[in-house]
């Protein structure tokens, strides 16, 4: 599948975004995380501009953004859909939350409740997200009981390195979101691995045979309908190289897991200037390195039209 | 509604016979002609006349060689939406354009309501979905809604383009949904098949296998030619002298 941009951004920083706001919808509302008007502020601006930013980077991908509001309509079957609903419902109880404890310092009550809403709503509109790929057949790198639990893992996962980062700026940085953060950085890496496993020995029952009907032997494709590329190889048709792809999950590794988790340690060892630079920087470099895992995630899934093109 | 109804007796669809397509592109060309100025007109073409031509096209006419133990063939395969009685591609839908008819199973695009967002065409294993970059909506095989019940058309030509144009009759028109009716029957005669059926989205349009290999080979009526070799003796030694 084409790994366009807009998608690859879209889903990486909402997955962030949402990770950010149910953490911060729980722990602000319970007051575990004490109301600072500028911890409340940075913190929940980063959740809500990362969902905002990539919701509008997701709409830079319609052919027709202007008619996008249609898209609330079919939640009974569409998971497309039911995101939309739900990412937009997901603001109001968020909005809420960042009046009470942002702007009024309150916690419990009302606000603990819309934080909690607004909790759920994130870990819904996460779910959704996940639906919609893990939904669609004709890729069986997508449509796999790897791919929802994927997205709910590295939500919570950058949600968390980014919560660290934030309070850790602030000096308020715990030992426990710390181990936290590095065992959901540990879990994700080990969902990664154990997808890219379960993809390379995949045996996929859809082959030339099935899709031209003739069966038997071997179907080798002679002759496109067309000379240039068109719209289905160019959106689903994308190949990596083999020598690319063992490269770039060398890079997300290092990226997303592997020097974060070692940030996130020193940080246990050190002082409140350098505990702050260092969990900033395993931000930085998580988020990175899931940009590159969500580009991998599109470049390496195979749609079944590549079949009738030989590919 | 991206629901999708509960199906009627009707399943409108093609039949196409992999045993006598020739390739020659005119179902293909017929279906350009046609929907460029049909239902879900136009069919852009960009960059027409350049290195780097592109555009929408509803059928598209692959060759393939198929080779098993009774030795090799050229298959030439059409390919189009095959009208599924489960489609993905319009439950993905999330603004209701995409949709599937209750009355003749004929699964359609509301240009008007499409966003473009592309999701349809993920869903559709079989490519049958091209995107029209152009007016940023999704295109596809209407089924000739608009020559089918045309009642400014003579009967026989009541047909999708494609079927019409067919010079070897490879493409044959029909309700699927009729155990009687003549595409039905086809379909029971020559083993018609469902293409990706593990796919569970089970397409209306049935392919027809290619026959199976007779062994026979043609016979040819004219008598065979004579060797042509030097001729010996005087009259050799004359012919040698005269072709020098
Ligand atoms: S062939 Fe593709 S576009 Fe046509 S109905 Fe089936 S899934 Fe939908
Ligand atoms: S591209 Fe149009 S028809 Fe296809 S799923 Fe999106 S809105 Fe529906």
């Amino acid at each position: 599948m084409h790994p366009a941009f807009s998608v690859v951004f879209f889903t990486t920083a909402t997955g962030a975004g949402y990770g950010l706001l149910a953490l911060l919808g729980v722990l602000g509302g319970a007051q575990i995380i004490p109301p600072d008007f500028w911890l409340g502020f940075i913190g929940m601006g980063l959740a809500l501009g990362l969902i905002a930013a990539g919701l509008l980077s997701s709409t830079g991908h319609l052919g027709r953004p202007e008619r996008a509001w249609r898209a609330f309509s079919q939640w009974r079957s569409s998971w497309l859909s039911r995101e939309g609903v739900a990412s937009v419902a997901t603001f109001v109880p968020a909005g809420l939350f960042c009046i009470g404890w942002v702007f009024f310092d309150r916690t419990g009550g009302w606000v603990a409740i819309a934080g909690l809403l607004a909790a759920i709503g994130a870990i819904v509109t996460v779910c959704t997200t996940g639906m919609i790929y893990a939904s669609l057949k004709p890729i069986a790198q997508w449509h796999s009981r790897y791919t929802l639990p994927a997205y709910l893992i590295f939500s919570a996962m950058t949600g968390s390195v980014l919560l660290n980062a934030l309070l850790q700026g602030f000096a308020l940085g715990s030992r426990m979101l710390l181990a936290a953060s590095m065992l959901l950085t540990l879990l994700g890496w080990g969902w990664k691995l154990a997808t890219w496993r379960y993809n390379d020995a995949l045996e996929i029952a859809t082959n030339a045979n099935t899709a031209t009907g003739l069966v038997g032997g071997t179907v080798r494709s002679l002759e496109w309908p067309h000379t240039e590329e068109n719209y289905l190889l160019k959106e689903m048709g994308f190949r990596i190289a083999r020598k690319h792809s063992a490269r770039l999950r060398q890079i997300t590794q290092v990226l997303a897991f592997a020097l974060p988790v070692l940030l996130l340690a020193a940080t246990l060892a050190l002082p409140w200037p350098f505990a702050a630079v260092l969990s900033v920087l395993a931000a930085i470099a998580q988020l990175s390195g899931m940009l590159v895992e969500r580009w991998l995630f599109f470049a390496e899934a195979k749609h079944t039209v590549s079949l009738y093109y030989g590919r | 509604m991206t629901c999708l109804p509960s199906q009627g007796g009707k399943k409108l669809g093609l039949v196409i016979d992999l045993d006598t397509c020739v390739g020659c592109q005119a179902c293909a060309t017929a279906c350009k002609e046609w929907n460029t100025g049909g239902h879900m007109a136009p069919l852009t073409d960009i960059d027409p006349y350049g290195g780097t031509v592109d555009g929408v096209w509803f059928n598209r006419v692959h060759a393939y060689e198929h080779t098993t133990e009774m030795g090799g063939r050229t298959v030439n395969f059409p390919r189009s939406c095959l009208h599924c009685e489960t489609p993905a591609c319009v439950t993905v839908c999330p603004t209701g354009a995409s949709y599937k008819r209750a009355s003749d199973g004929i699964v359609l695009i509301d240009e008007d309501k499409c966003i473009g967002c592309k999701l349809c065409s993920w869903a559709c294993p079989y490519g049958a979905r091209e995107f029209d970059t152009d007016v940023g909506v999704m295109k596809k095989c209407t089924l000739c809604v608009d020559r089918i019940y045309n009642d400014n058309l003579t009967e026989e030509d009541r047909v999708p383009a494609c079927v019409a144009a067919c010079p070897t009759s490879a493409r044959h028109f029909g309700d699927l949904g009729d155990p009687r009716s003549a595409v039905s029957q086809l379909v029971a005669e020559r083993g018609g098949v469902d293409l990706m059926p593990e796919l569970g989205y089970h397409p209306t349009n049935k392919y027809l296998p290619p026959r199976a290999h007779t062994r026979r080979a043609a016979s040819v009526p004219a008598k065979a030619l004579e060797p042509v070799r030097a001729e010996g003796g005087f009259l050799g030694w004359v012919d040698r002298m005269l072709s020098n």
